[in-house]
């Protein structure tokens, strides 16, 4: 059986386990995780802020990748789950219920059942209308928050304070919050890296490559991929509870449709599929996207043709390229 | 091949870097006893033009001061909050702590000023809108370092209810885009006006074809239309509703809908219409007529209540930053000095109240086509003299 | 609701609807044919009302504007097509999407550069700024009936070519299998250059008919991009006959809807909740039609064969 799925991958998909593999990966770690120090000499709560925020979209992102990478599933609904999960910390927060107990297993539940629900009824369809049907449900969990005018409605929800956890409070330093957001990204990399070596990724893969083949030796296509979508959408959906607390506002924009957009092109530019993928593309867009806006407002006049050059000469990748430079350095050492 | 080396070129380098580095310098020297001033407003998309005023404003004002406050320079930052809340927290976070602005003046929209309200307010940097005064932050979430130099948002139609009521006017009709604003306006204008609302329509943001709402407007027995529709939304409805004829049988009334962003695409289809605010470009004082005529010397369109409003911050800033004497590390002094509103606002009497928000005139207002061609909106009548808003009350400030 | 309304109703869906339809025939020629996404169509949209007021500036002739902004919307098309586009057909969907985005921001950002972001308009031409009485007290413009009569007349040329020309018979056939129509000979590389350069113009086409009604800022095209999208998914990809059904069905639903929403909901609701409820319902009909389509026909109404 092993064997057939092998051979039904063909190839592509392998796992490497050494430490090249993680080895970009683990750089932007360390230099994470030296984040606050950094913050300390220079930019302070904005430094913190920023890289915050693009953990959280790595987090958004890598969950992604598991549905487009391994399971050819390119969800264009993906933010819904983040807004999700921000607004089930928002509406808690304001409603009392502020603690990280009760809030993280809320937004589990409410995105597994999001996940369930649409999931089931867009796997029905594949390809581009499967992106299409992601969108529509993106779509209607958006102009369902823009309509909840007991929590701000359109403007969005402001938050006075941030959750607790177990009681204390320690998530309204800021530093706290970014390791807490931080273990997490680690946690959803190793996770979904877990996922992508074990027999469930394996079957994924061989599932976008040939259904017909993976079915027919006798594993259910259906289920899963619903599972991989339920994984993913709980991942983001964790991601949104932080992300509210890390903005300590909640709006719909969060979920908009051009947010789903975003994650698919971090994906992208990334690398679909590649180990360091979606962590390299979301911490590059947004970084390159912080520098070009700081020195012009008419920035977009220099990401667009940059974002054309990328796909045009960095076929594999950003995480193609880092892979390839670290093998060069291997051989080398 | 030749190589050349020209020592010209060369000099010119090192001269150039040298000034790089001497403004380097010159900047973390003059540091200490320059004001920082950072704009966050919104100056992309369609909505761009409403930022684009601000700035201008505010930037015409500096340079009357000769780019200088209370004596001192002046350093202004401006930044683009793309009317993304996550850009906007994130700008306003760079502003705070890399720039470390003394003023933030922003922003424009209301849901870009919850978004970054809190972390500016916690820093305990001054925070001033030109524009955006939601009711959110005028009750009981008012707070010390917040002021608004523009209106509380609902004030624009409270005035265009008054008028209503005293006009006589039994049957309105009421179109707004679907969200928050859109909402509180409908609150707002039912607070004077008595008679029947006999619609009531909420079309979605950035609507395109409001043929069918015109066809229910002229199904109804409405007398009036009173609508806020800003930006693109205004132009588009106001040239549908001239075309169907329906200008002929029904008021246009309208707050944010036709003004001096939007006039230079609606033209003669928005001639007559009516608006209303705390000011227009023919208000009749000194310095309202030197500011008109400086503005459009320096930037070619006719300025509109976001130009002014801009100018005035300037202004009020500039007159808290003397009454201090530069001193701005006394907060509570600055506060107070902020407060007194001690300078000559372009729209006459203005004041602050105990919210922070500001005691001013409201008037309707007329579009009219200048004998340049150009259109501005002009003053029709006063409506309320000395409005506060009705939100202050609870704040406990 | 009263005939009138229903009446009127039924014009403004129809005329959205031809709008639509001139924007998602390219669209679904370009995906179906060369199976390239291009999210750039939207693009294409908002630079042909752009390049009308532009033209419209120089020329002060509306008819005279319109065939420039074509020719210019074709050129600005094709070059694009040569410099960037041609490099994709053989890449990955999500390649396409990323460059196309990278497109996509470069011309909003550069119309917003050049034209200023306040919103521009087209006058409307001079014999047709008339309007008739369409009932009692309410006029109805002629420019928006010649848009729908305009629309109509360019969708039943493009049935007339897709049908009864070598060329639209190659485009039929590289809808349903691209590999046979290359294996045949045919120079491929032509095909998708008329196909996309066609498209584009199509596209550009709708923008010079609505910039008279709508008003022309930078981004115009983005949000029309994915409800052209969504009709290119009901009616099936690749099927000229299907996004011209669902493009009147999407534009018939989207605007009835818009009326229809709140008073339905006033008979469950409060009116204050009804006026929440009901344009957020609105907003959703045209997706949860999608979602019903694909959820009964997982490749939408009429797919063209081979599709996957």
């Amino acid at each position: 059986m092993k064997d057939a799925l092998e051979q039904a991958t063909s190839g592509g998909g392998k796992v490497s386990r050494d430490w090249g593999a993680i080895a970009p990966a683990v750089l932007v770690f360390a230099l994470l995780a030296l984040g606050p120090l950094a913050a300390e000499a220079y930019g302070g709560a904005y430094l913190t802020s920023l890289l915050m925020r693009m953990m959280l979209l790595a987090i958004a992102a890598i969950s992604l990748d598991l549905l487009i990478g391994q399971g050819g599933m390119v969800s264009f609904g993906h933010a819904a789950f983040i807004g999700l999960g921000a607004y089930v910390a928002g509406i808690m927060i304001t409603e009392g219920a502020a603690d990280l107990a009760m809030i993280l297993p809320m937004a589990i539940v409410a995105s597994t059942v999001f996940a369930v629900v649409t999931g089931a009824i867009s796997l029905r369809t594949s390809g581009v209308y499967f992106i299409m049907i992601t969108l529509a449900f993106g779509q209607m969990l958006f102009f369902t928050a823009s309509s909840l005018s007991a929590y701000g409605g359109d403007d969005g929800l402001t938050l006075w304070e941030r959750s607790t956890v177990f009681g204390f409070d320690l998530l309204s330093s800021n530093v706290t919050l970014y390791y807490l957001i931080l273990v997490t990204l680690i946690g959803a990399y190793a996770l979904v890296g877990a996922l992508v070596g074990s027999r469930f990724g394996r079957v994924l893969r061989a599932a976008k490559e040939n259904p017909t083949r993976v079915e027919a030796l006798g594993f259910s296509v259906f289920s899963y991929r619903l599972t991989a979508y339920v994984i993913a959408g709980v991942m983001a959906g964790v991601a949104g509870v932080l992300m509210a607390n890390q903005a300590e506002f909640v709006s719909p924009s969060t979920l908009a449709w051009q947010r789903s957009g975003e994650l698919i092109i971090m994906v992208v530019l990334g690398g679909m599929g590649l180990r360091n993928g979606a962590l390299l593309g979301a911490v590059a867009l947004v970084a390159l996207e912080e520098t070009l806006s700081s020195i012009t407002h008419d920035w977009r006049l220099i990401f667009g043709p940059l974002l054309v050059l990328t796909v045009l000469y960095a076929k594999t990748g950003l995480a193609g390229v880092a892979d390839a430079w670290v093998a060069r350095l291997w051989r080398r050492a | 091949m030749t190589t050349s080396f020209s020592y010209g070129a060369a000099f010119k380098t090192l001269t150039i870097a040298g000034a790089a580095l001497g403004l380097a310098l010159g900047t973390v020297a003059a540091h200490a006893e320059s004001i920082k001033v950072g704009m966050l407003v919104t100056l992309s998309g369609p909505p761009g033009a409403l930022g684009g005023q601000s700035r201008d404003g505010f930037q015409l004002a500096l340079e009357e001061l000769g780019g200088k406050m209370g004596g001192q320079d002046v350093e202004f930052i401006v930044e683009d909050d793309e009317l993304k809340p996550e850009v906007a927290l994130s700008k306003a976070n760079s502003l705070i702590e890399r720039d470390s602005v003394d003023f933030v003046v922003g922003t424009i929209f209301s849901n870009m000023l919850a978004a970054v309200f809190k972390p500016v307010t916690q820093s305990e940097t001054f925070l001033i809108s030109p524009n955006a005064g939601p009711s959110t932050f005028a009750g009981k979430n008012c707070n010390p370092y917040f002021f608004v130099t523009s209106y509380q948002n609902n004030q624009n139609f409270e005035t265009l209810g008054k008028y209503a009521e005293a006009a006589g006017i039994k049957k309105a009709f009421f179109l707004a885009p679907n969200y928050q604003a859109g909402r509180d306006q409908a609150e707002g204008f039912r607070k004077h006006f008595t008679g029947e609302v006999v619609e009531e329509l909420y079309t979605p943001l950035g609507h395109k074809d409001f043929s069918a709402e015109i066809a229910q407007m002229a199904a109804s027995d409405a007398e009036a239309l009173f609508t806020f529709m800003p930006g693109g939304m205004g132009v588009r409805l106001v040239k549908q509703f001239r075309a169907a004829g329906l200008a002929d049988r029904m008021k246009f009334y309208s707050a944010f809908t036709v003004d001096e962003t939007t006039l230079p695409a609606q033209q003669d289809d928005a001639v007559g219409f009516f608006g209303a605010t705390n000011w227009a470009p023919n208000l009749d004082t000194p310095q309202n007529k030197a500011f008109v005529a400086a503005f459009e010397a320096k930037y070619g369109y006719v300025p509109g209540g976001y130009a002014m409003q801009g100018y005035d911050t300037a202004m009020l800033i500039n007159a808290a930053v003397e009454a201090v004497g530069g001193d701005l590390s006394d907060k509570d002094a600055v506060r107070a000095a902020l407060k007194a509103a001690d300078f000559t606002s372009l729209r006459g009497d203005f004041s602050f109240n105990n919210n922070h928000y500001p005691v001013q005139d409201f008037y309707l207002l007329q579009v009219a086509k200048r004998d340049d061609g150009k259109y501005q909106t002009e003053i029709v009548e006063k409506v309320f003299d000395d409005y506060a808003d009705g939100f202050a009350e609870s704040c406990p400030m | 609701m009263s005939t009138t309304l229903l009446l009127i109703q039924l014009l403004n869906g129809l005329q959205l609807g031809v709008l639509l339809f001139l924007i998602a025939a390219g669209l679904t020629l370009v995906f179906g044919v060369m199976g390239f996404i291009n999210l750039a169509h939207g693009v294409q949209y908002m630079v042909g009302a752009y390049l009308a007021v532009a033209f419209y500036g120089v020329t002060e002739h509306f008819l005279a504007a319109m065939v420039l902004a074509l020719l210019a919307a074709l050129a600005i098309g094709l070059a694009l097509e040569f410099l960037v586009f041609r490099r994709l057909y053989h890449r990955d969907h999500l390649d396409q999407v990323l460059a196309t985005f990278g497109v996509i921001l470069f011309l909003n950002q550069a119309a917003k550069t050049i034209f200023g972001p306040t919103p521009l308009i087209l006058p409307t031409p001079e014999w047709l700024d008339g309007s008739f009485l369409l009932v009692e007290g309410l006029l109805y413009p002629w420019y928006r009936i010649a848009v729908i009569v305009a629309g109509l007349a360019v969708a039943a040329l493009l049935y007339v070519l897709v049908r009864h020309t070598k060329v639209g018979m190659l485009v039929r056939a590289g809808a349903a299998n691209p590999q046979m129509v290359s294996a045949l000979g045919v120079d491929i590389e032509r095909l998708f250059m008329i196909v996309f350069g066609f498209g584009a113009m199509l596209a550009g086409f709708a923008g010079v008919l609505a910039a008279p009604i709508f008003s022309v800022e930078p981004g115009m095209g983005d949000d029309l991009l994915i409800v052209a999208f969504v009709v290119i998914i009901i009616g099936g990809i690749g099927s000229i006959k299907g996004a011209f059904i669902a493009a009147l069905l999407v534009g018939l639903v989207d605007t009835l809807g818009r009326t229809l929403a709140t008073d339905a909901m006033k008979l469950f609701f409060d009116v204050s909740s009804a006026n929440q409820i009901g344009p957020a319902l609105a907003s959703m009909l045209i997706y949860i039609l999608m979602a019903a389509v694909l959820f009964f026909r997982p490749t939408g109404l009429f797919p063209a064969k081979g599709m996957a």
